[in-house]
């Protein structure tokens, strides 16, 4: 197992290093860091002097290849440095966001897990149904609208026009939760109609196997067949779904987190991408490979727990 | 002159080689059921309908010309649809302004209202389609022969090759597609074209993995020992045999896509990475309503427009591409 572990991870390496390459290729060879400073610099009409200074500054006036050996080190061993616009040291900014982006992603993550799962079980139990084919229509009507709508929609009905929850802002402690209600929801229902339609696919799929009519010709209950024998082998699709979504949820919950004004790692890129902030948008690209690398290390891993036919050797 | 006439003749083209190909492909068994079973789903029907409705105004508000030397080109949607602005807010089908002290009186009705400058909304609605068309159009013009290509030759040469651009997938993949398509349009900057680049590298992976499993399931069909025991050339077996195999596929993944790549246009815009403002697009839309709901009164005409307009384009596509799914492949059915 850990020989297994430790195999899967050094994989990941080669991947880490291309990931590394590909985001200097996009800031640096891609866009003139001269570009970068006029960006970045407040006054209309920067002179040529201020320009160079940023970039002495910034470290962007070194030779390429120089620049090169730089980025990547530095990325490799996750020292970031400080931010293009403001100047703060990145890992500061990214401590204080880790918090409140970890309460939302997991209130999302585990909510729309539940909720999705056992919608899905309950449409595949009613199979065949109006139920059934009305909820799948519905799922492709959640799928068609945009997050944006989801945002404002909910922020307006919850938040406005009923008062139930805060429209927006952020609490350290426990009141925390008051405030990411209202994100948590809105992270459900928008990936509601794709999962459920997903996982109705997955529970059909083992439903139309042998062992079920083996359990039924026994006479076992449809719901104890259901919950007992085909939730436990559709859970290898629903894990890889639903492990590799964890670092979509944290990097989706950037859209949330800067409607809701959540101060997290969101509201941060967002702020960097409208400051033009380029070490940062960089930075968070780079730690969103990591999860995902780590992710998908974790399903693999999750494989074999769940599944005894499933060997990691 | 012969710019002007060109660039009216581009968006004709692309429909009439559209409408070829789709008839041509009727010809054919596999396609010539697959339509059969499609015509009889009434429901996949609509969404044709839908789909062609949109595709009609985007290919109207893609053709014009100019009054006169130093006017502005119009397009056919510009000539019917512009109505002269107004001052401020309007609610649907109102005689005055809305949420000023002293409510002005229209120069015309406006059937959905005005906007924050005065424009009418169903004007702005219906500019939007051609921005939706092109991201969604363009960006799978670009991606699916490059997809195909790199998924066929790593599925069907194997090996090294499949090594190298399994790498290159996989690496790209890491990437939080969110994030990679913030950078992209961060470093290519704001517009169209920019966007439709940024999506398809965001966008080709699944086509390519998609396409080399394909591939390398059908490399060691009878058909294709066959066809090389016959002297065929590699280049002769992947375009002439296994691609049409492909297609089905392609296409179902293509038109499912497409409504993906049009709701991320949305979230770009929120992002003020969008299109330039100033052309057309619902995503700037909704971007530019969000604040309005927490106005007195509530300025709601605008967000429901756009995002309506979205719903239902992006609706027609999913629909379609299930019924599509169904038809052709009967295996895939996702009921």
């Amino acid at each position: 197992m850990l020989r297994y572990i430790i195999r899967r991870l050094l994989y990941a390496v080669p991947i880490l290093l291309g990931v590394t390459l590909v985001t200097f290729l996009l800031f640096y060879a891609a866009s003139s860091p001269e570009q970068m400073a006029r960006r970045n610099l407040s006054a209309k009409n920067p002179s040529k002097a201020q320009i160079s200074a940023w970039l002495v500054q910034h470290g962007y006036d070194k030779p390429l290849s120089q620049q090169f050996t730089r980025h990547m080190s530095e990325l490799l061993l996750l020292r970031f440095g400080k931010s293009d616009a403001t100047g703060e040291p990145i890992w500061a900014r990214l401590r204080t966001g880790v918090g409140p982006s970890s309460l939302v992603a997991a209130l999302v993550f585990f909510g729309s897990v539940i909720v999705s799962v056992t919608l899905a079980l309950l449409v595949a139990y009613f199979r065949g149904t109006y139920l059934d084919a009305w909820g799948v229509f519905i799922c492709v009507l959640l799928m068609s609208i945009t997050y944006i709508v989801y945002i404002i929609g909910s922020q307006f009905v919850l938040g406005r026009l009923l008062k139930y929850l805060p429209m927006a802002g952020y609490e350290h402690g426990i009141g925390a939760v008051k405030f990411a209600l209202l994100p948590m929801a809105v992270g459900i229902i928008s990936s509601l109609g794709g999962d459920v339609r997903f996982y109705r696919t997955v529970v059909l799929e083992e439903m139309n196997q042998d062992y079920v009519r083996t359990a039924r010709a026994k006479g076992v209950s449809e719901q104890a067949v259901l919950f007992r024998h085909v939730l436990k082998n559709a859970l290898i699709p629903i894990l890889t779904k639903t492990i590799l979504s964890l670092p979509f949820i944290m990097m989706g919950s950037i859209l949330l987190e800067s409607f809701f004004g959540i101060p997290g790692l969101g509201t941060m890129t967002v702020d960097a991408i409208n400051s033009q902030d380029f070490s940062v948008v960089r930075a968070m690209a780079f730690l969103g490979t990591i999860l995902y690398i780590l992710g998908s290390v974790l399903t693999d891993i999750c494989y074999a727990l769940v599944d005894p036919r499933v060997r990691l050797e | 002159m012969t710019g002007q006439v060109l660039q009216n003749l581009i968006p004709i083209a692309v429909v009439a080689a559209l409408m070829v190909t789709i008839v041509q492909a009727g010809h054919q068994p596999l396609w010539a059921e697959a339509y059969r079973r499609l015509r009889r789903n009434r429901l996949a029907l609509a969404a044709i309908c839908v789909i062609a409705l949109f595709g009609t105004i985007a290919v109207l508000d893609s053709i014009g010309w100019q009054n006169g030397r130093n006017e502005p080109r119009l397009t056919i949607i510009d000539r019917v649809f512009q109505k002269p602005a107004e001052r401020t807010y309007s609610a649907p089908l109102a005689g005055v302004t809305a949420g000023e002290q002293r409510p002005h009186k229209l120069v015309v009705k406006h059937l959905l209202g005005t906007d924050a400058v005065g424009e009418d909304v169903l004007y702005l609605t219906l500019k939007g389609c051609r921005t939706a068309f092109l991201l969604g159009g363009l960006t799978s013009l670009i991606v699916t022969p490059l997809a195909l290509l790199f998924g066929m030759t790593a599925g069907y040469f194997g090996r090294r090759l499949d090594d190298a651009i399994q790498y290159l997938y996989t690496v790209l993949d890491s990437v939080p597609s969110i994030l990679l398509l913030i950078a992209m349009m961060l470093v290519l900057g704001r517009g169209i074209v920019q966007m439709c680049i940024a999506l398809g590298v965001t966008s080709w992976v699944g086509l390519c993995r998609l396409s080399r499993g394909e591939t390398l399931k059908h490399r060691d069909r009878g058909y294709v020992l066959a066809a090389r025991a016959l002297g065929a050339s590699h280049s002769r077996i992947l375009v002439r045999h296994i691609l049409p195999n492909l297609m089905p596929i392609v296409i179902i993944s293509v038109t499912l896509g497409i409504s993906n790549l049009i709701l991320s246009e949305a979230i770009l815009s929120y992002l003020q990475l969008g299109v330039q403002p100033g052309v057309g697009s619902w995503g700037n839309m909704i971007d530019a309503a969000r604040l309005e709901l927490a106005r007195e009164p509530i300025i709601w005409w605008n967000l429901a427009s756009a995002s309506s307009a979205l719903f239902i384009l992006v609706l027609a596509f999913n629909v379609l591409g299930d019924a599509l799914r169904d038809a052709i492949d009967p295996r895939l059915r996702s009921s």
